[in-house]
């Protein structure tokens, strides 16, 4: 439906991918190729990095080329062409030539029963290529003024939708034109106790363990990041300056995730200001596996223990101070422990 | 999920072929170079322009590409075979013929573009007609009764399987299923035509060809559940089945994925000299979604032998694998069969093909050109099975596989551990501690958890 508003617009838009011409696995497409015609939304051969590529040749032609992945789990036969000619087209030419009509939109997460090559989270794998945008809306009316940024933004863009959204989320989107803005993170939730930093589907789990963390008095402040990159680091540092703590959550596995580079930026920008280690909740090192997903996914509970954890974390050295009024010997220790540190650094 | 028009389903059929010319990548760039050529000189005839000046500068690249590639042995060398194809004994003037890599090639001076397709299409090799009966002059590999019969058991206990199985995933007693209806003498006929020392990577509508080779309706049960027996350990959607016992490749989603990585096992059947070939399934998605008539002509142009065959008939399928084997193995060289059939049920129990196929067409293909109906009247024919032996064993076969279902549900799921295993050989330090703190967390949160997962 998004892309009917799109449609309606502009002229040199094309969608195509596996199965778009009757709709697509999602049904996201659904009725577009008759409102729009079968030479504007078409079914492509099943050859991901054939999508790809002649989207970026429709792109680089000046169109808009918004190309479908059945799956992010599918998306990796297209690595190439996203990775070395996507991402650089502009930047080796001089920008005598760039592809930035170009959008791909790949749904991706965890449903419940999809194993290995229906579930995964590959947003890291592209977060480290220098030339595209990766975004990811947690709601329908996110991802439709998401969707249409990212479609007008004049660099390339992988647009990861959280399969959940297709069958779970209703939401009232309306019906006019509207685009939110790319790169701006969205404070969700105000609290002063800790930074909760997330994107896509994993903000509602993540919601759900801010509600539970208030009864016990803490006050959780949650960002959706929205776009990973290139990000909004000056909104994620501002909060944990407010809340000296800061919790990323995502359902990739947490080695080489997005938040570790999330963790690493902060640690960086707001040393002094921490009061606890970053924390990740994040899938496991494994692939993704179908009998254990309710194990291998960063849950409510884990993320609540989280937020417990690095809330008490020096009240966990020193039981007799409360967790929200740092005695002055605390502030003492974090402080010597800092200058320590940047010592250590300077020499 | 399949387009809707298309129809075949192929097997491409690596078996201990002649690498070199498949695989070298030399070999692979010297044919795009030649497609460049051509265009430069289309352009020099035409005098047309190219709207890009980087096409032509490609052309020239490509040029010089080609003359450091004169002087390797190894193009002239492949070139051979080439040349006794394409070089014409009216040309053998120096003026109307070049040595090029690959082969001599004559001149023309008529501009004759290659028509995108042939007149004819490729007709389809089979032997059985509709009713059952043997074409006259059809030359076929023998079956003997015991084969025939154990053929069509075979194919009739893979139907049953796929109609409880689905029905299974219907209840919601496993999250996934898929169907071969349709497709059922492809598995089979294929199987019956192969040793079980040949090596098969399948894509995932062939599980003939394992219940062919005796895993047990409890083996498909068990991975379908994801329990304690299946050998997956629970980790991969149902139907993803593998088993190294039976020469069978673990299946993977990605469709096509398997393709290069039999011409790998093949290689290394070729060095072991085994008496043995590979053979990698795979269908429309995987090949043919072009306008090209089917993936068969496709052969000739990789130099591939091929052939297009009635998938739905049996004994056409049967004597075609065991043709190919022979090939592959004495000749050292890949084969590509095409087998036309129709995939009679839906992609998956996720699919609903009526939305993109007409249902009178699925009707057609499921009882008119059903093969097991017609194997099953050639067989009948032959006097070699009976009313009586077809209701004993469709009785029999049903209940061993509620049975097997029954038993699967029971077994318990796969330990937690389980979860943490076979990422590497060992478990490497992160996983340890990510094991760790999960009992820990489990111990808090036992809620959180499904209780059928022995911890
Ligand atoms: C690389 C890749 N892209 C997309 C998919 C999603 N997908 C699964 S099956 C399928 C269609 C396959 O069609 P076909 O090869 O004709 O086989 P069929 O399932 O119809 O027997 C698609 C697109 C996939 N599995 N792998």
């Amino acid at each position: 439906m998004i892309l009917v508003a799109y449609g309606r617009q502009v002229d040199c838009a094309y969608v195509f991918g596996e199965d778009v011409g009757f709709g697509g696995v999602f049904r996201c497409t659904t009725g577009l190729s008759d409102r729009f015609g079968k030479q504007r939304v078409f079914n492509t051969p099943l050859c991901e990095q054939g999508i790809v590529g002649f989207a970026i040749g429709l792109a680089a032609m000046g169109n808009r080329a918004i190309a479908e992945i059945q799956f992010a789990d599918y998306i990796f036969p297209a690595f190439d062409q996203i990775v070395n000619e996507a991402a650089k087209f502009r930047y080796r030419s001089g920008n005598q030539f760039n592809c930035g009509g170009l959008t791909i939109r790949a749904p991706y997460g965890a449903v419940g029963h999809g194993g290995h090559y229906h579930s995964q989270s590959p947003e890291a794998f592209f977060c480290h290529v220098p030339g595209i945008k990766v975004v990811i809306p947690r709601s329908p009316q996110q991802a439709k003024g998401l969707l249409l940024s990212s479609i007008r933004d004049p660099n390339p863009v992988v647009f990861f939708e959280p399969k959940w959204l297709y069958r779970l989320a209703v939401e009232e989107v309306p019906e006019n034109d509207y685009m939110l803005p790319l790169s701006e993170a969205e404070v969700i939730r105000e609290g002063s106790d800790i930074t909760l930093v997330g994107w896509g589907a994993q903000l509602s789990v993540m919601e759900q363990a801010c509600v539970e963390a208030e009864k016990d008095g803490i006050s959780c402040e949650l960002i959706d990041l929205k776009t990973l990159i290139p990000w909004d680091k000056e909104k994620i540092e501002s909060s944990v300056n407010k809340t000296g703590r800061l919790l990323v959550s995502h359902e990739a596995p947490i080695t080489g995730g997005f938040g570790a580079e999330i963790s690493a930026s902060i640690t960086e920008r707001c040393f002094l200001r921490l009061e606890a280690p970053v924390a990740r909740v994040c899938g496991l090192d494994t692939p993704f596996p179908l009998v254990f997903e309710p194990f291998y996914l960063p849950t409510k509970n884990k993320i609540l223990d989280a937020i417990k954890s690095t809330v008490n974390y020096y009240s966990s050295y020193d039981k007799s101070s409360p967790v929200h009024q740092h005695t002055l010997l605390e502030k003492n220790h974090l402080w010597i422990y800092a200058f320590n540190a940047l010592d250590r650094r300077v020499a | 999920m399949a387009i809707w028009l298309s129809r075949s389903r192929k097997i491409a059929h690596f078996l201990n072929p002649k690498i070199a010319y498949f695989l070298q990548p030399e070999d692979f760039s010297y044919k795009i170079h030649v497609n460049y050529v051509n265009s430069s000189s289309f352009r020099t005839l035409s005098g047309e322009n190219f709207r890009s000046p980087h096409a032509f500068l490609d052309n020239s690249a490509t040029v010089s590409a080609l003359q450091r590639r004169c002087r390797r042995p190894e193009s002239t060398r492949a070139g051979e075979q080439v040349e006794t194809r394409y070089s014409d004994d009216d040309y053998e003037d120096e003026n109307q013929a070049m040595d090029f890599p690959g082969g001599r090639v004559s001149f023309t001076h008529e501009m004759k573009f290659i028509s995108e397709a042939a007149d004819k299409r490729i007709p389809c090799y089979r032997v059985l007609s509709d009713d059952g009966y043997l074409i006259a002059g059809s030359r076929f590999e023998q079956v003997d009764k015991e084969t025939a019969v154990k053929m069509y058991k075979s194919m009739v206990t893979l139907q049953i399987m796929d109609n409880i199985f689905y029905e299974a995933q219907r209840q919601g007693r496993i999250s996934f299923y898929l169907t071969s209806t349709g497709e059922e003498a492809i598995n089979i006929a294929a199987a019956a035509a192969l040793t079980s020392d040949d090596v098969i990577l399948p894509q995932y509508r062939e599980p003939g060809i394992l219940l062919w080779r005796g895993f047990t309706l409890q083996e498909f049960a068990n991975q379908c559940f994801g329990n304690n027996a299946d050998y997956g350990k629970g980790k991969q959607m149902p139907i993803h089945y593998g088993s190294n016992k039976h020469n069978f490749f673990t299946i993977s989603s990605p469709i096509a994925t398997q393709l290069p990585q039999a011409a790998g096992v093949a290689y290394s059947l070729k060095m072991d000299k085994k008496e043995a070939c590979v053979v990698a399934f795979t269908g429309d998605g995987g090949t043919k979604q072009f306008r090209s008539d089917g993936v068969v002509v496709k052969g000739q142009a990789y130099g591939i032998r091929s052939i297009r065959v009635d998938g739905n008939d049996a004994l056409a399928v049967y004597s075609t694998i065991r043709a190919a084997r022979e090939m592959v193995i004495h000749e050292q060289k890949p084969v590509l069969v095409e087998a036309l059939s129709y995939r009679v049920g839906h992609h998956s129990t996720s699919d609903d093909s009526t939305k993109y196929r007409p249902v009178d067409e699925i009707e057609h293909w499921k009882t008119a050109r059903s093969p097991l109906a017609r194997f099953r009247k050639w067989v009948h024919k032959n006097g070699w099975w009976t009313d009586d032996e077809e209701s004993e064993l469709r009785g029999s076969i049903r209940k061993q596989l509620l049975n097997a279902i029954q038993v699967a549900e029971k077994t318990e799921k796969p330990q937690l551990a389980e979860m943490f295993s076979d990422v590497y050989d060992n478990l490497p330090s992160n996983l340890h501690e990510q094991e760790k703190s999960l009992r820990e967390t489990i111990k808090r949160h036992r809620q959180d958890y499904p209780t059928d997962v022995p911890l």
